[in-house]
């Protein structure tokens, strides 16, 4: 066994100190160390995405990181993405348009098209499917996830243009 | 799936790196993205004792795209490529490349340098490379020496580059004429059951170059140089593209695997490359 790393971490605005073997990895971090357990742990292969979080500005797949790899990084989790009592207008759209069933999958589904629309603001169907690959969804079929993403996008950007 | 234990290291120079790689030289390896290492770390079938992470080291995630040449440092993300438009521009078909390998969390994380050092036959930038007779760069105790994609990959995971070097870039001419990446994958993330990597021009109708390599269908990506020469002078008609096909299937070696026998993947072998051929004379 090698000695533990201090590990420095800012988490939905917070500065999170702890010690780690390098080895570790982020997902087991947030959820074990950090109890940040919006992240799941679904295919622990880098395949299904459940584990998506968004570090220094990218969607990554934290079951495919280490957390020393981590260190000093700025970290969103779906914990970091609207409040109960104010949803975020994806997960309110989520709701609305029946984007989950069982909800596995779903703090990676929204915390991955948090940043597809920061990128891409007005995407087609097929952008949002293509821009959400990464997210595996063994309930829904798709097809109302990628309802709740679209409808979300126009409201973003009917709110934006009401601003002006 | 919990990877043996190591010793973590983010040096910020290159030289700190290749001392590291020499005091411990088997037992040390880089990291860059870290989504070929780390998948292979946790299921045990890589032990890296000393892990040096290349995220800190200055230079090496520049895109240089100047008077025909290009640069990618090795830390330059797929994402990174994607989303530049001075290489959609000078060479669209790493960006055609790029947006076909893995999926979008993947690219924000793999590297050109890792994708091109790792050495998997199924990885999609080596065969790309050696389509754009592409230059990769070295550092070592030495110092720098290039050597060209052509002659870079000797078996699976067996490569020129010596232990103790690290790929800083990758260089090349900005490619003219048509373009084309096709690639067979049974889903989204999925390594190439068979893809093919074109470059061609055309002179008054005629092919007047071509140049060919192909993804995943030999323990090395294989760069075909009869396959090129077959289209040249041609129109790309049927029979071009069929001699293009038969030159290809002579270089290609297979192996059975979970995307199918030895049969089927030099059928779909031919059919990849075909389309891609195809795309590529349309677009010159
Ligand atoms: C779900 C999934 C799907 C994928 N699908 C594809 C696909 O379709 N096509 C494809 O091509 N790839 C695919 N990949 C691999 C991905 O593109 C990798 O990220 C990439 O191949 C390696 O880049 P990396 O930066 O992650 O390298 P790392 O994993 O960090 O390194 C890979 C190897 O290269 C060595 N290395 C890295 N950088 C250097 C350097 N600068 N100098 C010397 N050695 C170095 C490392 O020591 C290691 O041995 C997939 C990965 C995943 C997890
Ligand atoms: S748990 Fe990380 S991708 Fe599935
Ligand atoms: S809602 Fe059940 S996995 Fe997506």
């Amino acid at each position: 066994m090698t000695d533990k790393m201090h590990i420095k971490l800012k988490v939905n605005g917070e500065d999170k100190e702890f010690l780690a073997e390098p080895r570790e990895l982020l997902i087991y971090a947030l959820r074990e160390k950090l109890n940040i357990t919006g992240p799941h742990v679904g295919c622990e292969t880098s395949h299904c995405g459940a584990c998506t979080v968004t570090l220094d500005g990218k969607s990554v797949k934290s079951c495919t990181m280490f957390v020393a790899q981590a260190n000093g990084a700025e970290i969103t989790t779906i914990e970091g993405i609207g409040e109960p009592d104010a949803l975020h207008v994806l997960q309110e759209s989520f709701r609305e348009h029946h984007g989950l069933q069982c909800g596995f999958c779903t703090p990676g589904m929204i915390t991955r098209a948090t940043k597809l629309l920061e990128e891409n603001p007005n995407p087609t169907e097929e952008e949002v499917r293509f821009g959400m690959a990464g997210n595996i969804c063994r309930c829904t079929g798709y097809q109302n996830i990628v309802k709740s993403i679209l409808s979300a996008a126009s409201e973003i950007n009917a709110a934006k243009e009401a601003a002006q | 799936m919990i990877p043996a234990a190591f010793d973590y290291y983010r040096p910020n120079n290159m030289d700190e790196v290749i001392a590291l790689l020499q005091e411990h030289g088997d037992d040390a390896r880089v990291m860059a993205g870290g989504h070929s290492l780390i998948p292979m770390m946790k299921l045990r079938m890589a032990e890296v004792p000393h892990l040096i992470d290349l995220q800190s080291i200055e230079g090496l995630n520049a895109i240089e795209v100047k008077d025909g040449q290009i640069t990618l440092g090795a830390m330059v993300t797929q994402h990174d490529l994607i989303d530049h438009d001075g290489i959609a521009a000078a060479a669209p078909i790493l960006r055609e490349a790029a947006l076909q390998i893995a999926d979008p969390q993947v690219r924000y994380m793999g590297t050109i340098g890792g994708n091109v050092a790792n050495g998997d036959p199924g990885n999609d930038m080596p065969g790309v490379m050696q389509c754009l007779d592409a230059q990769i760069n070295l550092v070592g105790p030495d110092g720098p020496r290039t050597v060209a994609a052509r002659d870079y990959y000797e078996a699976a995971y067996m490569t020129d580059r010596a232990d103790d070097e690290v790929l800083v870039s990758v260089s090349l001419s900005a490619p003219t004429g048509g373009y084309a990446y096709e690639k067979q994958k049974r889903k989204i993330g999925d390594y190439a059951t068979a893809a093919a990597a074109v470059q061609i021009t055309n002179s008054e109708g005629k092919v007047a170059s071509a140049s060919i390599a192909m993804t995943n269908l030999s323990d090395v990506p294989v760069w075909s140089e009869e396959a090129g020469a077959a289209l040249v002078g041609t129109s790309c008609d049927t029979d071009a593209l069929g001699a293009a096909v038969a030159a290809m299937l002579g270089d290609i070696d297979p192996s059975e695997d979970n995307r199918g026998p030895v049969a089927f993947k030099r059928h779909v072998a031919g059919v990849i490359l075909k389309r891609a051929v195809t795309r590529a004379w349309d677009r010159a």
